[in-house]
């Protein structure tokens, strides 16, 4: 018996020299290519790199900036659990953080509508933690002193949101143009007819949020940062050196970004500061 | 044992090794000789071999599948009926998490950390594939590889008409950039590889809304079109490769019957990996029944192409065997 041939189907052999050759040319495409696509990969460290600290306020129990890009897997399952639709994926301008959830707060805040933090729920990598695991740091000035009590739920026999450090911390941007500051009030929707944001009002419906325009104010004087808080003890206003009415935030602030969602004046004159510290930068 | 390895080293980008002669079982080796006939006997032969008619049954059963699958998260969080939560890296099923298994694999290598929902999610997926063919993921569910396959008819169309010409990567490609993704994901500490993956971008595209990063996607098609054929799934995919693996031990498989064939190559003409169809070359098969290796992704169009019926889908255990290995 002898051995099978391989004489069919095949084309016929080429020279050694060609086949040589045509190898030398798949293996310097793979080289340009491969390089190419790790290089247009790495474009990602740009904006990563640009702002270390995160200039993207993030859900609540986020883990601190780099290590919140390391763990989070992209899923977002945050983003569909926010009863207010507050969270997004971003987009490739995030360069390593394309589909890592944020939170635009002037266009829609997150207001703890869900009353436990939905999104923590939902994380299945622990990016978004009630409590940072135990060999990762907590920066200086962003443990929160107490855990938050949430007003909606104040009631309840456990009225406090349970994770430990805030997303941010409000700061009123631009005490001059302050509706309280200046002495003047709010009538109608806070931010227009045409803002989409939502809110959930307690006294309306505990459980589902409504549109912001579909519930107007009739104000002397704005007190929308300090009213629409959702914290307890987070903001209120106090009479400066001059007398004037100012919102002043206290430690107790989370950075949610409800004051930034509420805030008539536009460009707001009260912002949260993403990933900023009680008494710190 | 050996043909195990071989499937390895093949998915690893070494082009297939030719059995040496004391490789062959008897019974192949008689089939071997019964096809060394005149010409007009192996036509013959043929004549009343071919009763399998070319179709597109599997290519139909796939497509329904994948689409279903993406429709699934896509309609679960418009419909808001929590069926799957989340999108192809990681989700919910009915409660059950699953977790992508390149991703998690970034993901642990970035944060070097294990999470529990993490690891029970990843496992649940590895014996998902690891049960359906670790493969089966590129075909059946990634919404990538069905762009790839329309663009690929595209590509297919123009160079018919020799507009454009495919050029071939090395294969070994897939595993440098598996390898220096793992590498960049512990070094820099960020999931690098998921900036760029089309399995996650398309995913999230489909159920969030679309974005500039799109673009990336356009590109690679554009690449695939106009200059090398099926490339991305081909030579660089990572994902493709942490399936491959997971899938090496997968009783559902190709199986190929040598008696059957009559080595006219259609299926390598169809097929996204090739190279684990050289068995049909005539001559290779070294037993009467091969099973196709590990980086097969189970498309079937193989199986609807061939016109002698040679190829087959088979569970091992539960489909019936007509000869031994």
């Amino acid at each position: 018996m002898s051995e099978p041939v391989n004489n069919g189907g095949k084309p016929a052999p080429a020279p050694g020299g060609k086949r040589q050759q045509e190898e030398r040319r798949k293996f310097l495409r793979a080289a340009v290519v491969g390089t190419g696509v790790v290089g247009f990969s790495l474009a990602g460290f740009l904006p990563v790199l640009e702002d270390d600290h995160g200039r993207r306020l993030r859900p609540p129990g986020a883990l601190d900036e780099k290590d919140f890009l390391a763990a989070c897997i992209k899923c977002g399952q945050c983003v569909q659990v926010c009863p207010v639709e507050a969270i997004h994926p971003a987009d490739l301008w995030d360069g390593f953080g394309v589909g890592v959830p944020f939170i635009d707060p002037r266009k829609q805040a997150c207001d703890f509508a869900c009353d436990v933090g939905q999104c923590i729920l939902a994380c299945p990598t622990g990016a978004l933690e009630y409590r940072k695991p135990a060999f990762l740091a907590v920066r200086p000035g962003a443990q929160l002193p107490a855990p938050p009590v949430l007003l909606a739920k104040e009631n309840d026999p456990n009225p406090t949101l349970q994770f430990k450090e805030r997303m941010g911390v409000a700061r009123l941007d631009r005490p001059d143009a302050c509706l309280s500051v200046l002495g003047k009030g709010v009538k109608g929707p806070a931010r227009g007819e045409s803002f989409r944001g939502l809110k959930r009002y307690t006294d309306v419906d505990r459980w589902n949020p409504v549109r912001v325009r579909e519930h107007p104010y009739d104000l002397e004087r704005c007190d929308l940062c300090v009213r629409e808080c959702p914290i307890k003890g987070a903001i209120s206003i106090q009479a400066d050196d001059t007398g004037r009415l100012t919102p002043t935030v206290h430690a107790e602030c989370v950075g949610c970004g409800v004051c930034q969602m509420m805030c008539p004046v536009e460009p707001a004159a009260i912002v949260v500061d993403a990933r900023g510290t009680w008494g710190g930068a | 044992m050996g043909r195990r390895l071989e499937d390895f080293r093949r998915m690893l980008g070494a082009e297939p090794r030719r059995p040496e002669p004391g490789d062959y079982s008897p019974g192949a080796r008689q089939i071997h000789d019964t096809k060394r006939l005149k010409k007009s006997d192996f036509d013959a032969l043929k004549q009343v071999a071919v009763k399998h008619r070319a179709n597109k049954r599997w290519r139909r059963r796939r497509w329904t599948t994948l689409i279903v699958v993406n429709l699934l998260f896509v309609l679960s969080y418009w419909l808001d009926v929590q069926l799957v939560e989340g999108s192809l890296s990681g989700s919910r099923f009915l409660g059950f998490h699953m977790i992508d298994v390149n991703a998690a694999l970034q993901l642990m290598l970035a944060h070097k950390h294990l999470i529990t929902n993490l690891l029970i999610g990843t496992a649940t997926i590895a014996l998902v594939w690891g049960v359906l063919g670790g493969r089966s993921f590129c075909s059946w569910v990634c919404p990538y590889h069905l762009l790839a396959e329309w663009a690929e008819k595209l590509h297919l169309l123009l160079a018919a008409k020799k507009i454009v010409k495919d050029h071939p990567l090395h294969r070994g490609l897939r595993v440098v950039l598996w390898a220096l993704f793992a590498v960049l994901a512990y070094g820099t500490g960020y999931t690098v590889y998921e900036t760029i993956s089309p399995t996650g971008i398309l995913s999230r595209a489909m159920i969030y809304g679309p974005g500039v990063v799109l673009l990336w996607i356009f590109a690679l098609l554009a690449f695939e079109v106009l200059y090398s054929r099926r490339a991305w799934c081909r030579y660089m995919c990572p994902v493709g490769l942490t399936y491959g693996v997971v899938g090496t031990v997968s009783p559902v498989k190709v199986s190929y019957d040598l008696s059957k064939c009559f080595h006219e190559q259609d299926c390598r003409k169809v097929c996204l990996v090739p190279h684990v169809l050289d068995t049909v070359v005539k001559g290779r098969a070294v037993t009467e029944i091969v099973d196709i290796g590990n980086d097969c992704t189970r498309c079937g169009l193989c199986v609807d192409t061939c016109p002698s019926g040679a190829l087959h889908f088979t569970i091992t255990g539960v489909t019936k065997r007509r000869t031994g290995e």
